[in-house]
C-alpha cells in the first residue's frame, strides 16, 4: 500500500509540474492582455489538429529523443553532460559533410555511413570533457559549457572557410544533400499530409529501445549506474571508475549526435550557420529530466514538448500570444520537477498514508542530491 | 597609429568588454562562497542586459545622461530578484544547484523576448541612444602617456568595478560577514552549531551574484550591444563563471581573470586594427576564451578547489 503510494507520488510530480508550469503560462497571457483559452487551444490546434501538424510535432520530438537518451546515459554515471548542444551540432556538420563529400554512393551505403559520421562526431566531442573528467578530475559541467561555444564558432568556420566552395549554396548555407543520404521518406511523409517527419523518428524508438537494453540488461549498463551510485564502492568492487566514466560520457555524445544527424540528414537536407547553441540540447536536457531518464517517460515528455513547441508556433499566429511563452512554461516545467521534494513532502501530507509521518519524515531528513562530490565546479 | 594611441585602444576596448565579466564573477564568487553553484549567471546576465535597455529607452528623456547609470542599478536589482527563483530553489527546497541554474538560464531570454514582444512588438528593442560612453578623468588625462594610456577617452564602468572588486576582496577576507559567509561554504553544520544562519547566508551570496550579474548585464547591454535581443548576452555568464574558476574563488583573481578573459572577447572585435593579431584567424580569436578556460582548468586546478560545501545542500538537522 504505501509502496503503491510512492510510486503514484514519484508519477504524480511530473504530471504535477506539468500542469502548474500551463497554469502559470496561462496567468502569465492573462496578466498580459492574452485569452489563455484561445492561447491554448490554438496550440493543441496548431500541434495536433491535423496530419500535417501531427506529423510536424513527430519530427520535432525525434531529435528531442536522442538528445534526451544523451543526457540520461551520462546522468546514470553521475554526470552532467550540459554539451549536449555541441555534441549534436558536430553530429549535423558531419553528417552533411559526409553526404556532400560522397554525393553519388549508392544509399544503402552512403545513410548508414552518413549516421555513423555524424554518430562519432557526437561520440568524439563527448569524449573531450569525459577524458578530461577521467584523468584531471576537471568538471565536465564547466568543460562541456565551454565545448558547446568553440562548437559553434568551429561550424561556421569550417561551413565558410574549410569547405571547398562549390559545397555551399551561399556564404550561410550548404548545398542540400543527395536523396541518398537523405533519411525523408516519400510515404510518410505524404501520409501526414507533407511534413517534414521522416525515418528518423524511427531510428529514435530504436534509440528508445537500445538505452533501455543497454542500461538494464548488460553489464556496460549496469557498471555506468554503479559508478553513478558510488564511485568508490565500484571502484573497490574491481570495475574501472575512468573507463567508466568516459565510455558513458561517448555514449552520450554518440546519441546527442544522433540528434543532430536526424536534423541534417532529415528536416532540413543541409546545414546552415547557427548564431547560438542548438535548442535541442538544452530542450533534451529538459526532456530526460521531466521523463526521469526512463525510456518510456523521455518517449512522452519529447512528444509532450514537441506539442509545445510546435503548438507555441501557432499560438502566436493563431492567439497572438509570442512564442517564447512556450519556453518560459518549459523552464517553469523543469523548474518544479527540480523542486520535486518540497512536492513530495507535500503529496506525502495531502495523500492518505498509514505511514504517512514516516514518509514526510524519511523526505525531509534525507537532502535532495548529495552525490559527496562538492568542491564546487 | 602611434604606439601610445595603439595601447591605449587596446587597454580601453579590453576594459569595457572586462567590465560585465568583472562584476558577474564578483556575483559567482559571493554565491559559490555561501556554497551554492551558481550556473545561472548567464541567465541573470539576461535579465539585467533586458532590463536596463527597457529602463534606458523608458525614461532616457527623464534622467538624461544619468540614465544609462541609473539603468546599471535597475538592471542589479532585476537580476537580483531573478536571482531569487535560484536561492528559493536551491536554499529552501533542495534543488540541484546545475538543474536550477540551467533552469535560470533557459527562462531569462524567453521571458525578456517575451516581454519585448508585448511591449514592442518586435523581437528585439530600438537601439538605446544614451549609452555608457567614454570618459576622461580630468587633471588626470593631461599627464603625459600614462593620461593618455589610462584616464583620456577611458571606460569609467570598469574602473568602478574594479573599485568593486577591491571591496569585495575585503568584504570576503576581512570582515565579520565574509568569515561567516565563507563558513557556509566550507562547512555548513559547523557553522550552523556556532550559531551562523546558514539559509540567511546562502541567499544573501546567491542575491548578491544577481545584483552584481544584473549590473554586469545592464553595462553589457548599454555599451556593447545597444539593444536587447535573445542574442545579447551569448556566453558572457559562462565566461565570467570561467573567470571565477581561474581566479579561484578570490575576488581579486577573479577580477584578472576577467579582465583576460574580456582582453581575449575584445581582440576578436579591434584585432583586424592590429598588426600581427590581423593575420590571425579571426575564428580562433572567437574561440580563445572558450580554449583557454578549458586548458587552465586541465593545467592549473585538475580537481576542483572550490568551498567545500559548494554544490551541496544543507539539511539542518532536527
Amino acid at each position: 500500500m504505501n509502496d503503491r503510494n510512492a510510486r503514484i507520488r514519484s508519477i504524480l510530480v511530473p504530471v504535477l509540474s506539468v500542469i502548474l508550469g500551463l497554469i502559470i503560462g496561462a496567468i502569465l497571457m492573462a496578466v498580459f492582455g492574452f485569452n489563455p483559452v484561445i492561447g491554448y487551444q490554438s496550440m493543441l490546434n496548431a500541434s495536433l489538429g491535423n496530419l500535417r501538424s501531427i506529423g510536424e510535432t513527430l519530427r520535432q520530438a525525434t531529435p528531442l529523443i536522442f538528445t534526451a537518451l544523451g543526457f540520461s546515459i551520462a546522468n546514470s554515471a553521475g554526470f552532467f553532460n550540459i554539451g549536449l548542444s555541441g555534441q549534436a551540432l558536430c553530429g549535423w556538420l558531419a553528417s552533411v559533410s559526409f553526404a556532400l563529400v560522397f554525393p553519388d554512393l549508392p544509399k544503402v551505403v552512403l545513410l548508414p555511413l552518413c549516421i555513423i559520421a555524424g554518430a562519432l562526431a557526437g561520440a568524439l566531442a563527448a569524449a573531450v570533457p569525459g577524458f578530461l573528467r577521467a584523468y584531471f578530475g576537471t568538471s565536465e559541467v564547466i568543460v562541456t559549457i565551454m565545448m558547446n561555444y568553440v562548437v559553434l564558432y568551429l561550424s561556421t568556420f569550417i561551413l565558410q572557410d574549410v569547405m571547398p566552395e562549390s559545397f555551399r549554396s551561399s556564404l550561410d548555407s550548404s548545398n542540400r544533400i543527395t536523396e541518398n543520404a537523405s533519411l525523408n521518406m516519400e510515404g510518410l511523409s505524404r501520409f501526414f499530409g507533407g511534413s517534414r517527419v521522416n525515418a528518423g523518428l524511427f531510428l529514435a524508438l530504436i534509440g528508445l529501445v537500445l538505452v533501455w537494453f543497454i542500461m538494464k540488461k548488460t553489464t556496460l549498463g549496469y557498471e555506468i549506474r554503479a559508478v553513478g551510485l558510488s564511485p568508490n564502492a565500484s571502484e573497490y568492487a574491481g570495475m574501472s571508475s575512468k573507463r567508466t566514466i568516459i565510455l558513458s560520457m561517448v555514449l552520450s555524445g554518440t546519441f546527442a549526435g544522433l540528434g543532430g544527424v536526424v536534423e541534417g540528414l532529415g528536416t532540413y537536407q543541409n546545414f546552415f550557420v547557427q548564431t547560438e547553441s542548438l535548442s535541442i540540447g538544452f530542450d533534451g536536457l529538459a526532456v530526460s529530466l521531466l521523463g526521469a531518464g526512463s525510456s518510456i517517460g523521455i518517449l512522452l515528455s519529447a512528444l509532450l514538448f514537441s506539442v509545445l513547441q510546435i503548438g507555441g508556433l501557432g499560438m502566436q499566429t493563431g492567439a497572438g500570444v509570442p512564442f517564447e511563452i512556450v519556453n518560459v512554461v518549459i523552464a517553469l516545467i523543469i523548474f518544479f520537477v527540480a523542486i520535486s521534494y518540497i512536492m513530495r513532502v507535500l503529496l506525502a501530507k495531502i495523500m492518505p498514508d498509514k505511514r504517512k509521518e514516516e514518509v514526510v519524515q524519511n523526505l525531509e531528513s534525507t537532502s535532495g542530491k548529495q552525490d559527496g562530490k562538492g568542491g564546487g565546479l | 597609429m602611434s604606439t601610445v594611441g595603439l595601447i591605449s585602444l587596446i587597454l580601453t576596448s579590453a576594459l569595457v568588454y572586462s567590465t560585465p565579466l568583472i562584476l558577474t564573477a564578483l556575483g559567482g564568487t559571493f554565491s559559490e562562497r555561501s556554497g551554492i553553484v551558481n550556473v545561472g549567471l548567464e541567465g541573470i546576465m539576461v535579465m539585467g542586459a533586458f532590463s536596463g535597455i527597457v529602463f534606458n529607452l523608458e525614461s532616457a528623456g527623464r534622467f538624461g545622461g544619468w540614465t544609462p547609470w541609473i539603468g546599471i542599478i535597475v538592471g542589479g536589482l532585476v537580476g537580483m530578484l531573478f536571482s531569487l527563483l535560484h536561492a528559493v530553489a536551491t536554499v529552501s527546497f533542495r534543488a540541484d544547484h546545475i538543474i536550477s541554474g540551467t533552469v535560470v538560464n533557459l527562462m531569462a531570454p524567453a521571458l525578456g523576448v517575451f516581454l519585448i514582444k508585448v511591449w514592442y512588438g518586435k523581437g528585439q528593442t530600438d537601439n538605446i541612444d544614451s549609452n555608457l560612453g567614454y570618459f576622461s578623468f580630468p587633471g588626470l588625462e593631461d599627464i603625459p602617456i600614462i593620461g593618455d594610456i589610462f584616464f583620456k577617452n577611458t571606460f569609467l564602468p570598469a574602473y568602478l568595478a574594479i573599485g568593486i572588486a577591491i571591496v569585495a576582496w575585503y568584504v570576503i577576507s576581512k570582515t565579520r560577514f565574509g568569515l561567516r559567509l565563507r563558513s557556509v561554504g566550507e562547512h555548513p553544520q559547523a557553522a550552523d552549531t556556532l550559531g551562523v544562519n546558514v539559509y540567511l547566508f546562502r541567499y544573501s551570496g546567491v542575491l548578491l551574484s544577481g545584483l552584481l550579474g544584473g549590473m554586469g548585464g545592464a553595462i553589457f547591454a548599454q555599451s556593447i550591444s545597444g539593444n536587447f535581443s535573445a542574442g545579447t548576452i551569448v556566453g558572457q555568464g559562462y565566461i565570467s563563471l570561467a573567470a571565477m574558476i581561474f581566479g579561484k574563488w578570490n575576488p581579486l583573481g577573479a577580477m584578472g581573470a576577467a579582465i583576460f578573459f574580456g582582453f581575449a572577447q575584445s581582440l576578436s572585435i579591434i584585432g583586424a586594427q592590429l598588426p600581427v593579431i590581423s593575420s590571425i584567424p579571426p575564428v580562433l580569436l572567437q574561440i580563445a576564451p572558450y580554449l583557454l578556460t578549458i586548458i587552465v582548468l586541465v593545467l592549473f586546478l585538475g580537481r576542483s578547489s572550490g568551498p567545500q560545501a559548494s554544490g551541496k545542500n544543507y539539511v539542518k538537522s532536527k
